[in-house]
C-alpha cells in the first residue's frame, strides 16, 4: 500500500461502511455499539411479547378473578390504570415545582460552594433503594402526615379530595405520592440541573443588559432554551412514579382496583405495579395471567405517553425556532 | 483479506449474541418447572450417616416457610447429603407446581379442589396423599391506648369487619366488656392486601360462626375493596401498630413480640385466648370432609366449637406428596422428611421457630400411616 499524504479524509471518503482505511479497534468498537442499540431493540420487544403471550389468557379470564372490583378486564385494568395515574400525578404535582426549583437554586441561586454539595446530596436520594423508601414511607413517614391529613379531612373536607373518613394509619394515596415525589425528585432535578447550565451564557448577559431582574433573566432566557430539556426530566420522572413497585405496595393501604377521588381515606386504589406484586403469589394461579394483562396495558401506557411528550416537545421546537 | 471477514462477520455476530441473550432471558421466566423438574429426581451419589443423598425440590404456602426451615435444619442434621429446597412461592403456585411435577411435594393452605386431585393422580400416577402439619392460631389484633384485652364473639368480630360497627363504644362490644372504658374512637379494620390462607380462615371463621353477620363464603382474597390494607402477616401488624383504632388479623407467630391488644373470641359462653393447644384442639375437633380420597386428609374446620379447650380460629396448612415416586431415592427422602415433620421432635421443632401447634396425637398417627407407604 502506498502511504500519501493527503487532506484529512472526511467521513464520506472513509466510507464507514465500506472502508479498509480503519483499524479494526474502531470495526469491533462500531460492532459493539451497533449490538449495544440493538440489544435494547431486542430487550424492549422481548417484554412486550413476553407480556402479550402470557397475559392474553387474561383479557378474558373467569370473572370471578375479576372481583370483587369488576367483572371483566377492561373495567379491571381500567380502574388500575386510574389509580397508577392518580397516584403518579399526586408525585408530579408536587415534585416538578421541586425539581426546577432546586435545580435553578443548583445552577443559578446558590454559591458554588453551596451548589455542589446540595447537587451531590439530592443525586445521593437516588441511590436509596424502593425498598427503604417503602419502610420509611409506611412506618414513619404516614403516622407523621396523619395529624396533617386529619386537619385537611376536618378544614377543606368540603372539598372531594379530603371528604371521607380520614384514615387512622395515615397510608393513603396522597402519602404513596408524596413517597413517589421524592423518589423522581433526584431524576428529574438532576437533567433539569444540566439543562439550565446549558442555557447561552449570551443570552443569560444580553436579558442582564437589558434590565431583567434574575427571575425576568431565567424566565425569558432559561426556561425557553430549557423547555425539551425539563419535559425530558419531567417525562423520565413519570415513568418512574408510573412504575413503581415495592415503595407504592409497602406504604399504600391498597384496596384493589377501585375509583375513588378521596386521597386521605382507607379505601385507595391499587397502582398497576402494586397490584402486580402483592396478588402475583395468589391463591388461585389463574390471577397471573390477569396480572401480566394489565402489565402490558401499563408498558403500553408508559410507551405511550412518552411518545406523545416527545411529539408535543418536537412540536414546539419547531414553533420556537 | 481476514480483516474484511472479520469485519463482515462482527455485526451479525453481535446481533446473534444480543438475540441469544434475549432469548435466554425470556426462556428462563417460563422454565422454571421443567427445569427444577429435574432437580427433583435425585442423583445418587455417595452416602451419608442415614445412607439418603439426594436433591428434593418443593415448596408452596409461604406461612410454612418458618417451620420448614426448622424441618430443613432438623432433618439436614441427621442426613447431611440430603438437600431439600422449599420456594415459598404461594399455596396456588406450590399446587400447580406439584401438579406439573416440578414440585416433589408441596405446602398449602387450602385443600386441593377435586378438579386439583384429578390432575394430580394423573401426576402422581395414584391419589395424592395430603394432610396438615402445620396447625397456627390466627389472632385478632388492635390498637386501642390503654387497652390490652378485648371480649368478643364471632358476630360482633363480623360486624367490625364488614363496617356496620364504626366505633369502639358500640353497645355490641361495651356489652360484652363490662369494667373496660371504650373510647368513641373510629374502628379502622386492616385485612391483607394480597391473598392469604389466613383470610381464608379469618374469613371462614366469620362465615360459619358469625349467625349471618358476614355474608360471603370463605375466600383467600378479601371480599371487599373497603378498609385499610396491609402487604403480609408484616404489613397488617404494621398497619395496626401504626394506626389508633385499628383491628386487624394476623398468624400468631407474627403478632408475638409486639404490644398489641389481643381479642379472647367467644367460644360457648367463654372467652378463649388464642393459645397453640386451643388451635390443636380445635383440629381434633374437627371432621374430614367427606368426598375425597382416603389418602386425602383434608379437614372441614369446626368453627363453631362450644368447648372452651378449643380455639376455633386458626389455620392448618396441608403437605400433599404423591404415594409412589418413578424415583426410588426421592420416596425414601420425602418419605423420610414427612415421617420427621409430623413426629413429636418435628412438630416441637416448628412451634419453637414458628409458634405453630403441635399436631394432635391421633391425626399424628394417622398421618404417619399414610406416610409410611411412600414408596
Amino acid at each position: 500500500m502506498k502511504l500519501t499524504t493527503e487532506k484529512a479524509p472526511d467521513r464520506a471518503s472513509t466510507g464507514f461502511g465500506s472502508g479498509t482505511r480503519f483499524g479494526l479497534g474502531d470495526r469491533v468498537f462500531s460492532g459493539m455499539a451497533l449490538g449495544a442499540g440493538l440489544v435494547i431493540l431486542v430487550a424492549l420487544a422481548a417484554v412486550f411479547v413476553f407480556l402479550l403471550v402470557q397475559g392474553q389468557d387474561g383479557f378474558h379470564a373467569d370473572p370471578k378473578l375479576y372481583a370483587p372490583a369488576a367483572s371483566n378486564f377492561v373495567s379491571y385494568a381500567a380502574k388500575l390504570l386510574f389509580g397508577t395515574v392518580l397516584a403518579a400525578v399526586i408525585a408530579m404535582v408536587i415534585a416538578v415545582p421541586f425539581a426546577i426549583g432546586v435545580a435553578l437554586f443548583i445552577s443559578h441561586y446558590a454559591p458554588r460552594r453551596l451548589a455542589v454539595p446540595v447537587a451531590y446530596l439530592v443525586d445521593l436520594l437516588a441511590a436509596v433503594p424502593s425498598v427503604v423508601f417503602g419502610l420509611w414511607g409506611g412506618r414513619t413517614l404516614a403516622h407523621e402526615l396523619q395529624p396533617l391529613q386529619a386537619w385537611l379531612g376536618d378544614h377543606l373536607g368540603w372539598l372531594p379530595f379530603f371528604s371521607g373518613q380520614v384514615s387512622s394509619t395515615g397510608r393513603t394515596i396522597l402519602v404513596a405520592g408524596v413517597v413517589l415525589a421524592i423518589m423522581i425528585l433526584p431524576i428529574t432535578t438532576a437533567i433539569c440541573r444540566e439543562v439550565f447550565q446549558q442555557t447561552p451564557r449570551l443570552h443569560e448577559e444580553a436579558a442582564l443588559a437589558l434590565g431583567a431582574t434574575r427571575w425576568e433573566m431565567i424566565r425569558y432566557a432559561v426556561f425557553p432554551h430549557s423547555r425539551s430539556g425539563i419535559v425530558a426530566g419531567v417525562m423520565l420522572g413519570l415513568g418512574r412514579a408510573l412504575g413503581e413497585t415495592m415503595a407504592v405496595t409497602m406504604v399504600l393501604s391498597a384496596g384493589g382496583p377501585l375509583v375513588t377521588w378521596h386521597l386521605i381515606t382507607s379505601d385507595n386504589p391499587a397502582t398497576i405495579a402494586s397490584n402486580i406484586a402483592s396478588q402475583f403469589n395468589g391463591e388461585n394461579v389463574g390471577i397471573q395471567s390477569v396480572l401480566l394483562g394489565t402489565g402490558l396495558v401499563l408498558f403500553v401506557f408508559t410507551f405511550a405517553v412518552n411518545f406523545i411528550a416527545r411529539a408535543v416537545v418536537t412540536r414546539a421546537e419547531r414553533k420556537l425556532a | 483479506m481476514n480483516t474484511t471477514s472479520l469485519r463482515r462477520a462482527l455485526g451479525p455476530g453481535v446481533a446473534a449474541i444480543a438475540l441469544a441473550a434475549s432469548l435466554a432471558a425470556c426462556g428462563s421466566s417460563s422454565d422454571t418447572n421443567s427445569a427444577s423438574g429435574d432437580s427433583s429426581t435425585s442423583a445418587a451419589t455417595g452416602a451419608g450417616a442415614s445412607g439418603l443423598s439426594g436433591k428434593v425440590a418443593a415448596g408452596g404456602s409461604s406461612a410454612q416457610e418458618k417451620a420448614q426451615e426448622a424441618w430443613r435444619a432438623g432433618f439436614g442434621q441427621a442426613n447431611p447429603d440430603v438437600t431439600i429446597s422449599y420456594d415459598p412461592v404461594g399455596s396456588g403456585d406450590g399446587r400447580a407446581n406439584f401438579i406439573s411435577g416440578a414440585y416433589a411435594f408441596a405446602g398449602s393452605d387450602s385443600p386441593m379442589t377435586d378438579d386439583e386431585i384429578k390432575q394430580a393422580t394423573k401426576t402422581c400416577g395414584a391419589a395424592p396423599i395430603a394432610f396438615p402439619v402445620f396447625i397456627s392460631p390466627i389472632d385478632v389484633v388492635f390498637n386501642l391506648k390503654g387497652v390490652k384485652s378485648l371480649n368478643l364473639d364471632a358476630p360482633t368480630i363480623a360486624k367490625i369487619f364488614s363496617g356496620q360497627i364504626t366505633k369502639w363504644n358500640d353497645p355490641a362490644i361495651t356489652s360484652q366488656n363490662k369494667g373496660v372504658s371504650l373510647p368513641a374512637t373510629a374502628i379502622s379494620p386492616v385485612h391483607r392486601s394480597d391473598s392469604s390462607g389466613t383470610t381464608d380462615n379469618f374469613t371462614d371463621y366469620l362465615y360459619a360462626a358469625g349467625k349471618g353477620a358476614w355474608k360471603t363464603p370463605h375466600s383467600s382474597d378479601w371480599p371487599t375493596t373497603k378498609g385499610e390494607t396491609g402487604e403480609g402477616t408484616s404489613g397488617v401488624v404494621g398497619a395496626v401498630q401504626g394506626g389508633q383504632g385499628t383491628i386487624g388479623y394476623a398468624d400468631d407467630s407474627g403478632v408475638k413480640g409486639t404490644n398489641l391488644g389481643v381479642v379472647k373470641i367467644k367460644v360457648g359462653n367463654t372467652y378463649v385466648a388464642p393459645s397453640a393447644a386451643g388451635a390443636a384442639a380445635g383440629l381434633a375437633a374437627s371432621k374430614l370432609t367427606p368426598g375425597t380420597p382416603p389418602t386425602v386428609m383434608a379437614y372441614t374446620i369446626n368453627r363453631t366449637s362450644t368447648d372452651p379447650k378449643t380455639y376455633p380460629l386458626f389455620m392448618a396448612s396441608n403437605e400433599i406428596a404423591c404415594p409412589t415416586y418413578k424415583d426410588k431415592t426421592t420416596a425414601q427422602i420425602v418419605k423420610g422428611f414427612l415421617t420427621y415433620m409430623i413426629s413429636a421432635q418435628g412438630q416441637k421443632a416448628a412451634a419453637a421457630n414458628a409458634y405453630s401447634a403441635p399436631l394432635p396425637a391421633d391425626i399424628a398417627s394417622k398421618e404417619a400411616a399414610l406416610v409410611a407407604k411412600i414408596s
